[in-house]
């Protein structure tokens, strides 16, 4: 059974654009129609968050986004029902990012499930442990053909990143500084963790994320790998809009050309 | 004192892969890793270095001014009819047995090469240890404070600063200690090769949890060694602690936790009720999922957000609890029960005009369940006064019957 993130970078191998907007925002029902617009105005990949209480790895803009949607009433129930027939409007490949304690309360086995039923492709969540995913976990998500991406960060040692290649499936996320998501640092100081990266020949595709928010950053990330991941800026981008379209446009226009 | 070993295959104790029970392990992100993982491979090798434990020793001795005493609270006992003892962990340089873990702490991180500290506190209590030992040994510090804790607790606040700690208010979610602890995490995110983060009780990720609790096992050992002096008996039959995230307790149980005979008694707050929506009483209304990146109970909605939890005092306000606890709750080797707000009050206020101790909010949740628990006249009961109240006053004060200091 193939999945759409496979499909994707064995179609493209460079430049590959995935953005993240957390589910339910800026407004609740918001999920579909930014989708829609981030499909149309040339996204690759779509990450939806499931907004979290206490995202330990993010930074204060998706913090905030997450508190927003949670007050607006997003939860995976929600979720799950908002995206029950997004397949028959979207064809992008789309990942739900977010914390575990949400989705051990769910259910690992219903939450894999229910991402297969409505169309999900793959699932980042940071806090799961990578040897208690081989242990216990690694055959539901098979048996879902749902793609689990872990990350990497400069600080992560060579074994461990290739062992982290032979668990991830679908692509390995290059956390591109130790930082929480939405920080400003110097993606110069990255090259050679980049470059070591590269050098390493992975089997899984690499997307760079954190700390790219315009068409240098991106550029520089896509450089260095098959493409990059904008959370931070896009929240931003979006945050305040008046028109949902237009600012997604604009955003997409500004991170592909000039 | 000796750092206690290993203990390994112990049903209550941490297993190799850093859980009790079901409870426990490191669900990090992978950018805590490094950090992590150092700690994980370092601490026991450490703390079993002899130059360590005499270095430790030494300070906890002639700086902190241990061995606590163990008092005989006689008209406390005439009260309760029981034989009741309260190790006086008040006493302690900094007022509070937060200091055992910081003193460990530093030491460890100096070992480890370490040149920033960082800290989240609630009550202020475990900042100001943090802050102190980090002007020991002249190490940067910064501290995370909720900023409603910051307004509650100004005393502690002043503390910290005067002994050069950046105390930094978390602004996020309830903007109290989970948030503060969200806060410290972040940074230590950001900044993963220098700093060490000195986690105040024994919650997080493996290894805190064993970490916290074999430094503040220092407790416990001296228990039973004043006791059998006192009374010459190995054990008392009660251990009574309050309970937010557990250091205290954990460290007042330690030497206990394999003699079936000692009953333990963990004391939650309970708030306004723990069924009135304002309580910080995890075991009675939490359940199975992650906080701070460890698996235990937790305060959270049907969704699996965590929930904002309240007591008056801010070193329970915790929506959590740590791993070893939550074993303890579900195996039944420890008794878990919760006081309110004005129970703890009341007990404030009477062992200050019965024994002349004025005890933090936060261990007045221990003493006020005192009245609750069935002693037999023989019974030798240690409480665990695990701070002083001088950060209090103002509550205290406010809430005084009639607020005239008469008839108390």
């Amino acid at each position: 059974m193939s999945n759409r993130i496979d499909q994707l970078f064995a179609g493209k191998k460079t430049g590959v654009l995935n953005i993240y907007c957390t589910a339910g925002f800026p407004e609740l029902n918001d999920t579909l129609p930014v989708m829609k617009s981030l499909q149309q105005h040339g996204a690759d990949m779509i990450e939806l968050g499931m907004p979290f209480s206490d995202p330990l790895a993010d930074g204060p803009v998706i913090q905030d986004s997450s508190t927003r949607a949670i007050k607006n009433g997003m939860s995976l129930k929600v979720l799950f029902e908002q995206l029950k027939d997004f397949r028959q409007q979207i064809h992008l490949p789309v990942l739900l990012m977010g914390y575990l304690n949400p989705v051990l309360l769910y259910g690992i086995e219903n939450f894999c499930k229910k991402c297969a039923e409505v169309g999900v492709d793959g699932v980042i969540l940071p806090d799961l442990p990578m040897d208690e995913y081989e242990t216990e976990y690694k055959p539901v998500f098979e048996q879902y053909n749902l793609h689990l991406i872990f990350l990497v960060t400069p600080e992560t040692t060579e074994d461990r990143i290739r062992k982290i290649d032979t668990v991830s499936k679908g692509f390995i996320y290059a956390v591109s500084s130790s930082s929480t998501t939405g920080k400003d640092k110097d993606m110069g100081h990255q090259q050679a963790y980049f470059e070591r990266l590269n050098a390493l020949q992975l089997t899984n595709p690499v997307l760079i994320g954190f700390g790219i928010k315009d068409k240098a950053t991106f550029e520089a990330a896509a450089s260095h790998s098959n493409g990059g991941i904008i959370g931070t800026a896009f929240i931003r981008a979006i945050e305040n809009t008046t028109n949902l379209d237009t600012s997604i446009k604009e955003f997409i226009a500004g991170v592909k050309h000039n | 004192m000796k750092i206690a070993d290993s203990t390994f295959g112990s049903k209550y104790h941490v297993d190799e892969k850093g859980f009790y029970g079901r409870f426990g392990g490191a669900y990090i992100p992978e950018m805590l890793f490094p950090n992590v993982d150092e700690l994980q491979r370092n601490y026991l090798k450490i703390l079993k270095d002899p130059a360590f434990q005499q270095e430790f020793d030494d300070l906890l001795r002639d700086y902190v001014g241990r061995p606590s005493p163990l008092y005989f609270a006689k008209r406390l006992s005439e009260k309760y009819k029981a034989q009741i003892y309260l190790k006086r962990e008040d006493l302690n340089h900094t007022g509070a047995h937060k200091v055992n873990n910081t003193i460990g702490q530093i030491l460890l991180a100096k070992r480890l090469g370490k040149t920033r500290i960082i800290a989240e506190t609630g009550a202020g209590q475990h900042g100001v240890a943090t802050a102190t030992v980090c002007a020991l040994m002249g190490l940067e510090c910064v501290v995370y404070m909720g900023s409603i804790d910051i307004q509650r607790q100004a005393p502690n606040v002043a503390r910290m600063k005067m002994l050069g700690a950046t105390v930094v208010p978390a602004t996020s979610g309830s903007q109290t200690l989970k948030d503060a602890c969200n806060e410290a995490i972040r940074d230590w995110i950001n900044n993963p090769v220098n700093t060490h983060y000195i986690l105040g009780t024994a919650a997080g990720p493996h290894p805190y949890p064993d970490m916290v609790t074999r430094f503040q096992s220092v407790i416990s050992e001296e228990i039973k060694k004043q006791l059998l002096e006192k009374t010459g008996k190995a054990n008392p039959d009660y251990v009574m602690a309050c309970i937010g995230g557990g250091s205290n307790a954990a460290g007042a149980y330690y030497h206990f936790l394999d003699e079936p005979d000692v009953k333990l008694i963990a004391i939650e707050a309970g708030g306004k009720g723990v069924h009135s929506g304002h309580s910080a009483a995890t075991t009675q209304l939490g359940k199975l999922g992650i906080i701070h990146a460890s698996k235990t109970l937790l305060m959270q909605t049907d969704d699996g957000q965590i929930t904002e939890p309240y007591s008056i005092s801010a070193g329970l306000d915790y929506p959590g609890i740590g791993p070893l606890h939550a074993h303890l709750y579900e195996t039944g080797r420890a008794t878990f029960l919760n006081a309110t707000d004005e129970e703890a009050l009341q007990a404030a206020y009477e062992l200050t005009r019965l024994e002349g101790i004025i005890p933090a909010l936060e261990s007045s949740h221990a003493l006020a369940k005192l009245a609750q628990v069935a002693f037999k006249p023989n019974d030798v009961v240690v409480v665990c006064l695990s701070g002083r109240g001088d950060k209090d006053m103002e509550t205290y004060i406010r809430n005084l019957p009639g607020n005239t200091g008469g008839n108390v």
